[in-house]
């Protein structure tokens, strides 16, 4: 009950369709946690509800501190970069000034210092990725979700969104992340929350997930993954 | 024909000479009309937005209605507005009626209908975009209703042009309440009308130009904003 994000016996229940089933996990700070599963596992729908987007048709969902969430495809604000990170901030009541000061250093450490004025919408994927990120990073949340935030993105974009996850992580934050690659499931990741169909089957350190899955559903996902 | 030939060249005779009573005209019709707008943007604005994003009881009834009052013949709004008004009306005691005032409220009643419809399209098209991120920021959607405005205001502008170019071209409503009192309440249409009647074509077409060219440059200024929105939204759809 300790860990930052804790969820118990959650089921979550559309047209009659059970989507997630009796999902129950608690994280620890530390370590990046990678959620992996096939498509239509569930991934995108956990991580919503953790975050609290969406209700949970029952069971119970507990997280501490401030969340932030990246979508695969951001949301950008009609207004330059700058007040993109300005916005959620200035949600959370944050003083004009000080806003304007951490919008300005957080656009600096994603390297979009120099695009501060210009409309996010005009900016490439790659940095607009990186504006949702340092949307995310400037609320120094203690728990951070993202979901495939790399699935259009370039080897080179990909590895500086990487980047910056690590940069964010080191500073304290519980990264969640849902990814179908699996190379950045090694590179990053600490421990896996392994779905299917629905359901939390496998849990565990990165390396023995992918050296030594214990259940058919793990080996078969991965096996048809690495076999491509 | 030469009667009309020469009515013509008195028109842009008046026209190019500013002739006083044709200028008092059309400022009075500004006036009234970006008056009667301005306070139908401060009530439809955030109506058409609440409509689009607040989720409450009797909406649906709210959006009928409002659909319904946008085809509202303005007559029927001078006549409502002219029995409100009247000396017997509820609202007699203000001495209103063949004010400028009346004849802003009239076309307030026409327009507003027009704008929460409006807005409400463009809301809701923005709202389906920005809802989940808006919402992991922690905004409710009573909070987000200036954000929308604010990021849609270039889709807004055009709506309201199209308002300011439906009343000043409104001629029912106006006659009915306003009188069309020589130097009160004489607005474009209204004059143009009585003067046709009169057989004084000169005023009446030199009147009926201006009205045009400013609905032209109503409606090229909203589609160039509308092309800007555009162009901007295609850019962002490349990108993602």
């Amino acid at each position: 009950m300790t860990g930052p994000l804790t969820l118990e016996a959650v089921r979550f229940v559309r047209s009659g369709r059970a989507l997630l089933d009796d999902v129950s996990f608690s994280l620890e700070r530390g370590p990046v946690t990678v959620v992996l599963g096939a498509n239509g596992a569930g991934k995108s729908l956990l991580l919503r509800i953790a975050h609290g987007l969406l209700r949970p048709t029952s069971g119970r969902v507990t997280a501490v501190g401030a969340q932030a969430f990246v979508f695969q495809r951001p949301v950008m604000l009609r207004r330059s970069a700058l007040q993109n990170v300005e916005y959620p901030l200035a949600v959370r009541g944050v003083e004009r000034r000080e806003r304007r000061r951490v919008a300005a250093t957080t656009l600096e450490r994603v390297g979009l210092g120099g695009a501060a004025a210009q409309s996010a919408r005009t900016l490439s994927v790659g940095e607009q990725q990186r504006l949702a990120l340092a949307r995310a990073w400037a609320l120094d949340p203690e728990l951070l979700f993202l979901d495939e935030p790399t699935a259009s993105l370039d080897p080179t974009a990909t590895t500086a969104i990487e980047e910056i996850l690590r940069s964010i992580h080191a500073g304290g934050a519980k990264v969640v992340l849902v990814t179908h690659d699996l190379g950045q499931a090694r590179r990053l990741g600490g421990d896996v929350l392994f779905l299917d169909r629905g359901r939390l089957v496998e849990r565990g350190a990165v390396d023995d997930f992918f050296d030594r899955p214990s259940t058919p559903a793990a080996r078969a996902f991965l096996e048809g993954r690495l076999g491509w | 024909m030469g009667e009309i030939l020469t009515a013509v060249a008195r028109a842009f005779e008046m026209l190019v000479r500013l002739d006083p009573e044709l200028v008092e005209i059309v400022l009075l019709s500004l006036r009234v009309s970006l008056t009667a707008v301005a306070i139908a943007a401060a009530i439809g604005l955030p109506l058409g937005a609440a409509l689009a994003v607040l989720r409450f009881p009797g909406r649906r009834v709210l959006i009928v209605l409002v659909n319904a009052l946008m085809g509202l013949p303005p007559v029927v709004v001078g006549l409502a507005v002219y029995l409100a008004l009247s000396r017997s009306g509820p609202l007699g005691v203000l001495g209103l009626l063949f004010t400028p005032t009346a004849m802003i409220v009239a076309q307030c009643i026409l327009v507003t209908p027009i704008l929460v419809a409006l807005t409400r399209q463009v809301v809701e098209d923005l709202w389906l975009e920005y809802e989940e991120q808006l919402r992991s920021f922690g905004v409710t959607p009573r909070r987000a209703i200036p954000t929308l405005l604010r990021d849609g205001r270039r889709s807004l502008v055009p709506a309201l042009l199209a308002g300011l170019g439906r009343a000043i071209a409104e001629v029912g409503a106006v006659m009915i309440v306003g009188g069309n009192i020589d130097h009160v309440t004489r607005v474009m249409t209204t004059a143009i009308a009585l003067e046709t009647s009169k057989g004084d074509l000169a005023l009446a077409l030199g009147l009926g130009i201006v009205l045009l060219l400013l609905n032209v440059v109503l409606n090229a200024t909203a589609e160039l904003l509308k092309e800007w929105a555009d162009r901007d939204s295609a850019r962002a759809g490349e990108a993602a």
